[in-house]
C-alpha cells in the first residue's frame, strides 16, 4: 500500500512569491540591534503588499543602517553609497527611472550629522522615496561617538555627557515641507509595519524616523535611546490600521473616532483616537506636539504629518511617462535638421 | 614700399604708408558690467562676416560691475587664432585703466579714446583718435539711461571707419545678436554706429597702417564658445539626466544645454521632457545624482570648474570602483574660489587623473575647439557607457567662454554606445550573470539596470569590497583580483580613446606636446620658430587620457619634447612621468605658463629659444 504525500502548498502573496523571495542575505549587525527588526518588517511589509522587488531600487549612505538594505529584498537593486550622501543617490536614479519604488536606509549620523544638507534638500525637492532613518543617537561602526540627534544630557557607554541638543529629524522635516513624516520604535512592530505600508502607498517623499537602539554602544542606563528608555517614554499618537487599495475593508475597527486618510494608491489609512484630538493633515498642530514631546521627554510615535497632494520633483520636471533610461535614441538624439538649424543660427 | 608683409615687430612708426592689412589686434578696455560685449560681439562678427579668420577674448573680473575688463579682437589673415600679447589697436573707454593700457602698447599702435582723457599726451609714438562719445550719444539715444550701453556701439562705428569694416556687415552683425524680436534694440545701436562712422568720416584723419580687407576664409563656418559647443554635443549624445551647481566658468554649459533642450528635447505628442536638469544645492549633489543616474540607465552628466571637482572627489572615487558611467565637463580655470575664477588655466589634469582615495585612474578628453567640445561630448558619453566609469572632458575658460571661429559640427555617425547591459531577455538565456566578471577578457564587465524585470537581475553596489558576483567580501585575492581587473578596463580604453594629432617636421630634433586650448599658441610657435629661428618641430597634440602609443612613438622621434602646460607644475608632463620609462622622460621639457591669460604663441617660442639656446 502506497502513500501520496501532498506537499503542503507554499505560502505565497498576491503575485505568486513567497516570503523569502524577500529576504537578503544573512545580517552582519549585532544580535539584538534595533536595524534587524526593521529589516524585517521591511521583508513582511513588501511581501505582505506583494510588492514586485524588481521594481525597488534600495539606497543606503555609511553607517551600520545602511549596511542594512544588504539584509532584506535580495532581488532588488541596492546602492550603499557615500557617507550623508545617500538622498542624492536616491534622486539620480529615480530622475533616471520614474517607475522605480525607492527605498532610502539610513541612521542618524548620516541624516543629521554629515548629511543634513541633502537631506534637506530632498525634503525641499519632494523625491518621491520612503526615506527609513535608523536613529540610535551613535555612531556604531565607528565605535560609540555620539550623533547630532542624542538628547543632551545623554551619556555615552564611557559615561560622558552629550552637551549639545538633538535634531528632531521630523521637526525638520516638517518645517522644510516634507509630505509625509513618521516617527516609530524599532520595538513596535505592528506600528512600524502600518507606517512602512503607508509610506509604500503615499507619493512623495515619506519620511519615517525609527528609534532603533544600539545594543552594543547605546543601551545602558544613561542612554535616551535604549530599549527600556524608549519603552518607557513612548507614546503613542493614535492606533493606525492600512487597508491596502487591492482588497475589502476587513479590518474590524472598534468603538472611537476614526479618520480616514486615503493615499495615494487609493489605499487608506485608518487613524484611531487614543488620549488625544490628532489631526495628521495639520503641520502647525504636529511640530506643537513634537515640541510639547520634547519638553515632557516622551518619544512620541505615529504619522505625525501627511500631505498627498504635493507636487514631487518628477512632476515638477514634467518628466515623460517612458522612464529617462529606457527612451530609445529617435527620442534623445535630434535629427540632422535640428543641427543643421543650430549651425545656420550660428553662422 | 610695395610689400604688405610687413611683421609687427618691425614696423616702425616713422614709416606711415604701409598698409597692415587683416593682421592686427584690437582691445576694447571698459568697466565690467558697461554693456560692451554686445559692441565687441558686432566688431568680431563683422570682420567674420567680411571673410577674415577672428577670434575673441574675453579678460573679464570676478565681479559684477565696475571692474575693468578687456576684450582682444585678434584678424589673422593666417588664421591665427591664439591671443596675441602685442595689441595694435586700443580702443581706451575705461579711464581707470586708460593711463597703464596706453603706457602697455608697441611704438607704432592706435588708440581710439573718449576726449576728456586726454591720453595724447602721455605719448608721442602712437596714433591717437580723440572721440567726444558723450556728445555724440546723446542725440542718438534720447533716453538717458540707455546712453551708456549705446555709446558703446559708437566706438565699433568710428573703429569701422578707421580699419575700412564694411558698415553694412555691421548692421547685419547687430541683427544677429539682437535677433527679430529685439529690432528696436538693434535699430537704436545701428543709430549709434552710423553716427560714430559719420563723425569719424568727417574729423578724423587716418595716420596708423591698420586695415582690413575682405576675404573669403570664413565660408560655411561658425563663431560659438566651447560650453555652447559642450552643450550641444551633450543634446546630441542623447544626454537625459543633467545635474548641476552653478561655477564660473562652466554655468554657461548647462545654461546654455537648458535653452536647447527646451527647444528641441521635449516630445512633440504630450509636450513632456525627454531629460530632466536639475540645479543640486552643491557640487556632491550633483555629482551623486550624476553617478547613480548613470547607474539606474540614464546617459548623465555634470558640469563644473576645479573647486567643483574637489568637492566630487569622494564621489568620482566611487564611481571608479562602483563602476558607475557619467560624464563631467571640467572647464578649468585658476585657483580656489577666491582664487582668480575668471582666469583661464589647465589646472586639473593631474587632480583629475588620480582623483579621489585608494587607486584610481580616470579617463579624460581634451577638445582643442569648439567643433571637438561636440564631438568629443558626444565620444565622452558612449565612453562612459561603454567602460562604466566617469569620464572627464577637460575645457577651460578661454575655450569654454570666448568665442570662436569653428566649422560647422558634423551629424554623429556612430549611433549611441549603450556599453554591456543585460536586459531580462539576455538573462533568461544566460541564466544569470556576475556583475564584475571579465567575461570578455577587456576587463569591463556586464551590468544590469535596475527596474529590470527578472530574477536573476539584482546586485548590491558598494565600493571595492565585493567578489566577481557581486558579494560582499574582504578577501585579499578578491580586492586583488578586482583591482587587476580595473586596471586591465584602463588599458582596454587605450584602444577607444580618440588617437592624438600628429604633425611629424622631417629632421625635427625637437617635439611639441600640447593640450586642448594650448593648440593654437603652440602652432603659431612652430611657426615661428621656423621663420625666425630656421627650427623645425614636430606636434602631438594629445585628445586623451590614458595616453596611446602615438605619444611613445612621439617621444622616441626627438630628442627633446617640450611639453606645453597652462599650469605652474608642469602637470602634464606630470602625467607622462607616471607612465613612462625613464630614458623617456629624460627627453621631456617643460613650457609652463600661468599668468591666467589665454596663452599666446610668444611666450612658448621665447621659452623654447630659451631652452634650446637659439
Amino acid at each position: 500500500m502506497s502513500t501520496t504525500v501532498t506537499p503542503s502548498p507554499k505560502k505565497v502573496n498576491r503575485i505568486g512569491l513567497e516570503v523569502v523571495n524577500y529576504k537578503g542575505s544573512k545580517t552582519t549587525l549585532c544580535a539584538g540591534c534595533g536595524h534587524n527588526s526593521i529589516s524585517e518588517r521591511i521583508v513582511e511589509c513588501f511581501y505582505e503588499l506583494g510588492v514586485d522587488p524588481w521594481r525597488v531600487a534600495k539606497f543606503s549612505g555609511i553607517g551600520c543602517s545602511s549596511k542594512s538594505p544588504a539584509y532584506f529584498l535580495g532581488l532588488s537593486h541596492g546602492f550603499n553609497s557615500v557617507h550623508g550622501r545617500m538622498p542624492s543617490v536616491a534622486t539620480g536614479a529615480l530622475l533616471a527611472n520614474r517607475n522605480l519604488l525607492g527605498l532610502g536606509v539610513t541612521g542618524d549620523g548620516d541624516t543629521a550629522s554629515i548629511g543634513i544638507g541633502q537631506f534637506m534638500h530632498m525634503v525641499r525637492r519632494n523625491v518621491p522615496l520612503i526615506y527609513i532613518i535608523e536613529d540610535n543617537g551613535v555612531y556604531g561602526l565607528t565605535k560609540g561617538q555620539f550623533s547630532a540627534t542624542a538628547d543632551i544630557g545623554s551619556t555615552l557607554k564611557t559615561g560622558a555627557p552629550n552637551e549639545l541638543p538633538p535634531f528632531d529629524c521630523c521637526a525638520l522635516a516638517l518645517k522644510w515641507g516634507a509630505t509625509f513624516v513618521a516617527r516609530s520604535f524599532s520595538g513596535d512592530k505592528k506600528q512600524l509595519q502600518t507606517l512602512l505600508k503607508a509610506a509604500i502607498s503615499h507619493k512623495g517623499l515619506a519620511v519615517i524616523d525609527v528609534v532603533s537602539p544600539c545594543v552594543t554602544f547605546n543601551d545602558h542606563d544613561g542612554s535616551t535611546k535604549s530599549y527600556s528608555y524608549v519603552t518607557d517614554h513612548e507614546e503613542a499618537l493614535h492606533e493606525l490600521d492600512y487597508v491596502p487599495y487591492y482588497s475589502e475593508i476587513t479590518v474590524e475597527i472598534p468603538d472611537g473616532a476614526v479618520r480616514d486618510v486615503e493615499l495615494h494608491d487609493g489605499s487608506r489609512l485608518k487613524i484611531r483616537k487614543l488620549d488625544r484630538e490628532y489631526d495628521p493633515t495639520n503641520k502647525l498642530s504636529a511640530l506643537a506636539a513634537l515640541e510639547e514631546a520634547e519638553a515632557k521627554h516622551e518619544v512620541l510615535t505615529g504619522l505625525l504629518y501627511v500631505n498627498t497632494g504635493k507636487q514631487t520633483l518628477l512632476e515638477v520636471l514634467n518628466l515623460t511617462d517612458e522612464p529617462l533610461c529606457n527612451l530609445p535614441e529617435n527620442k534623445v538624439r535630434p535629427l540632422p535638421e535640428v543641427l543643421e538649424q543650430v549651425m545656420e543660427e550660428l553662422r | 614700399m610695395s610689400t604688405l608683409e610687413v611683421s609687427p615687430l618691425e614696423r616702425s612708426f616713422d614709416q606711415p604708408g604701409e598698409s597692415v592689412v587683416n593682421d592686427f589686434s584690437i582691445q576694447v578696455a571698459t568697466v565690467n558690467g558697461s554693456g560692451s560685449q554686445t559692441a565687441n560681439n558686432v566688431l568680431l562678427r563683422s570682420l567674420f562676416q567680411m571673410g577674415i579668420p577672428v577670434s575673441g577674448k574675453n579678460m573679464f573680473p570676478s565681479n559684477i560691475a565696475g571692474l575693468p575688463t578687456w576684450f582682444t579682437i585678434r584678424a589673422s589673415k593666417h588664421g591665427y587664432i591664439a591671443r596675441r600679447k602685442e595689441i595694435d589697436f586700443l580702443v581706451a573707454m575705461n579711464p581707470e585703466t586708460a593711463r597703464e593700457d596706453v603706457m602697455k602698447l608697441e611704438r607704432g599702435a592706435a588708440v581710439v579714446y573718449d576726449e576728456p582723457l586726454k591720453l595724447n599726451l602721455l605719448r608721442s609714438d602712437l596714433h591717437f583718435y580723440p572721440v567726444p562719445f558723450d556728445k555724440l550719444v546723446a542725440p542718438v539715444c534720447p533716453e538717458a539711461k540707455l546712453r551708456k550701453l549705446v555709446r558703446n556701439m559708437i566706438y565699433d562705428g568710428v573703429v569701422a571707419w578707421l580699419l575700412s569694416i564694411e558698415m553694412p556687415e555691421i548692421r547685419k552683425a547687430l541683427v544677429k545678436q539682437f535677433g527679430k524680436r529685439k529690432a528696436k534694440a538693434a535699430d537704436l545701436n545701428w543709430g549709434a554706429a552710423q553716427a560714430g562712422y559719420d563723425w569719424a568720416g568727417q574729423n578724423l584723419t587716418k595716420t596708423d597702417p591698420y586695415r582690413a580687407e575682405r576675404m573669403n576664409e570664413t565660408a560655411g563656418k561658425i563663431i560659438i564658445d566651447g560650453n555652447s559647443a559642450c552643450a550641444l554635443g551633450a543634446m546630441f549624445a542623447g544626454v537625459t539626466v543633467v545635474t548641476w551647481y552653478p561655477i564660473t566658468p562652466s554655468s554657461s554649459l548647462v545654461e546654455t544645454l537648458m535653452g536647447y533642450m527646451k527647444r528641441f528635447r521635449h516630445d512633440p505628442e504630450t509636450g513632456k521632457a525627454t531629460y530632466a536638469i536639475v540645479q543640486a544645492e552643491d557640487e556632491l549633489a550633483s555629482i551623486g545624482m550624476a553617478l547613480s543616474a548613470g547607474w539606474a540607465g540614464a546617459r548623465s552628466m555634470t558640469s563644473t570648474a576645479g573647486p567643483g571637482i574637489s568637492l566630487m572627489s569622494e564621489f568620482i572615487g566611487l564611481g571608479y570602483y562602483a563602476e558607475l558611467p557619467a560624464v563631467i565637463f571640467d572647464i578649468e580655470r585658476v585657483g580656489p574660489s577666491t582664487g582668480l575664477p575668471t582666469r583661464t588655466a589647465q589646472g586639473d589634469i593631474l587632480k583629475n587623473a588620480i582623483l579621489s582615495h585608494g587607486d584610481t585612474r580616470h579617463p579624460m578628453l581634451f577638445p582643442a575647439s569648439p567643433e571637438e567640445c561636440f564631438t568629443m561630448s558626444i565620444d565622452a558619453f558612449d565612453l562612459a557607457e561603454q567602460f562604466q566609469t566617469p569620464v572627464f572632458v577637460m575645457s577651460d575658460l578661454d575655450l569654454g567662454m570666448n568665442n570662436w571661429m569653428a566649422d560647422a559640427f558634423p551629424y554623429p555617425e556612430k549611433s549611441i554606445q549603450r556599453g554591456k547591459v543585460l536586459s531580462a531577455e539576455d538573462l533568461n538565456k544566460l541564466g544569470g550573470f556576475a556583475r564584475y566578471k571579465d567575461v570578455d577578457g577587456d576587463g569591463v564587465g556586464y551590468r544590469t539596470l535596475p527596474g529590470t524585470n527578472h530574477a536573476a537581475a539584482a546586485y548590491f553596489t558598494r565600493g571595492s569590497g565585493h567578489n566577481e558576483k557581486a558579494q560582499y567580501t574582504e578577501r585579499e585575492d578578491d580586492y586583488i583580483n578586482n583591482m587587476d581587473r580595473l586596471a586591465r578596463k584602463f588599458e582596454s580604453m587605450r584602444g577607444y580613446v580618440p588617437s592624438p594629432v600628429v604633425e611629424n617636421r622631417d629632421h625635427a630634433k625637437i617635439g611639441f606636446v600640447a593640450v586642448g586650448s594650448s593648440d593654437y599658441a603652440v602652432r603659431e610657435s612652430c611657426d615661428q620658430l621656423r621663420s625666425e629661428y630656421k627650427t623645425e618641430a614636430s606636434y602631438l597634440r594629445l585628445k586623451a587620457y590614458p595616453f596611446t602609443a602615438e605619444l611613445t612613438d612621439f617621444i622616441r622621434r626627438h630628442e627633446r619634447v617640450y611639453v606645453v602646460d597652462q599650469n605652474r607644475d608642469a602637470q602634464l608632463l606630470g602625467l607622462m612621468r607616471l607612465e613612462f620609462e625613464p630614458d623617456l622622460i629624460a627627453r621631456l621639457r617643460s613650457v609652463r605658463y600661468y599668468g591666467g591669460l589665454p596663452l599666446d604663441a610668444r611666450t612658448v617660442t621665447d621659452e623654447v629659444v630659451r631652452q634650446e639656446g637659439l
